[in-house]
């Protein structure tokens, strides 16, 4: 299955929604375009919702990686909500549980974002 | 197209993986029923991942392995093809990878081979070193590591072999 992602604007918030596999190829590919096309857009608060996200390799985790220190490095926010088992489980053994900011309630991971 | 071996029980996957004309199989049923091994050799594309991912799963399945062990096993494997097809061979379709399978009375074997220059595994950083955190790669060969029991890696001439080995537990054991 490959990965969708869609996108709508909450409270000056961008999330994306993606569904399917992050993985080496297309599913990391889509998620750096995404971000990119955010960010030149002036759009700086990013959201990603991974609720519909059903697996990770080490290349989407990567990806995940580059994308937050991209937003972060264009003076943005990027933050993660709604991690699987799994996804978390990886984000923990990679220790980078600790290096993205994970909500599970996206109402007040918005609210969470620089104002 | 050489097929070495094959029998009408193969998995449907492997089946067409004979039919798809990048592949070569081999398949061993010894004598033990709780044994069986099967090798393949395919072309360096992410497609030939995803057939081995999906291999790896189905045997860890007929292993006995639990519902949380299983996607471990596949997704070291699939790490294991990923960097066999993008560092080893750089998808480079003059080189091919081969993938063994081989279910003992007390193990999953699982071997990657690519025909790339070769690989040390003593000179990969730690991805969890504060300096390589924010990596944005590097870290399959860690899960590897950290999924399955046993990890070794053999030089080539040229290439790399890696062996997965993940511990069937006693209980399971004879199925």
């Amino acid at each position: 299955m490959s990965m969708k992602v869609s996108t709508r604007q909450v409270d000056g918030v961008t999330i994306l929604d993606l569904s399917g596999r992050i993985t080496l190829g297309e599913g990391s590919v889509t998620i750096r375009d995404a971000v990119r096309d955010l960010l030149a857009k002036g759009q700086k608060k990013i959201l990603l919702n991974l609720a519909d996200i059903s697996y990770i390799d080490s290349s989407g985790i990567g990806e995940l990686v580059s994308a937050f220190t991209t937003v972060k490095n264009a003076g943005g926010e990027l933050k993660l909500l709604n991690l699987t088992k799994k996804v978390q489980d990886l984000l923990q053994i990679t220790k980078l549980y600790t290096v993205f900011d994970v909500k599970d309630d996206e109402a007040s991971a918005i609210s969470s974002f620089s104002k | 197209m050489t097929i070495r071996a094959s029998t009408s029980t193969l998995p449907s996957l492997l089946l067409s993986a004979v039919d798809d004309g990048h592949s070569q199989i081999s398949r061993t049923a010894l004598a033990d029923s709780t044994t069986s091994r099967i090798s393949f050799t395919l072309d360096s594309t992410l497609d030939s991942v995803n057939k081995i991912e999906q291999t790896a799963e189905q045997y860890a399945q007929r292993a006995g392995f639990d519902e949380d062990t299983i996607p471990h096993i596949a997704m070291a494997v699939r790490e294991a093809a990923v960097n066999a097809v993008l560092h080893g061979n750089a998808y480079d379709v003059n080189k091919h990878i081969t993938a063994s399978f081989e279910t003992t009375s007390d193990a999953l074997v699982i071997r990657i081979t690519d025909q790339g220059p070769g690989l040390d595994p003593s000179t990969l950083p730690d991805p969890l070193a504060p300096e390589n955190i924010l990596r944005g790669s590097g870290r399959g060969i860690f899960l590897i590591r950290a999924f399955m029991d046993e990890v070794n890696f053999r030089q080539l001439h040229p290439g790399t072999e890696l062996t997965l080995i993940k511990h069937r537990t006693p209980a399971k054991s004879g199925t």
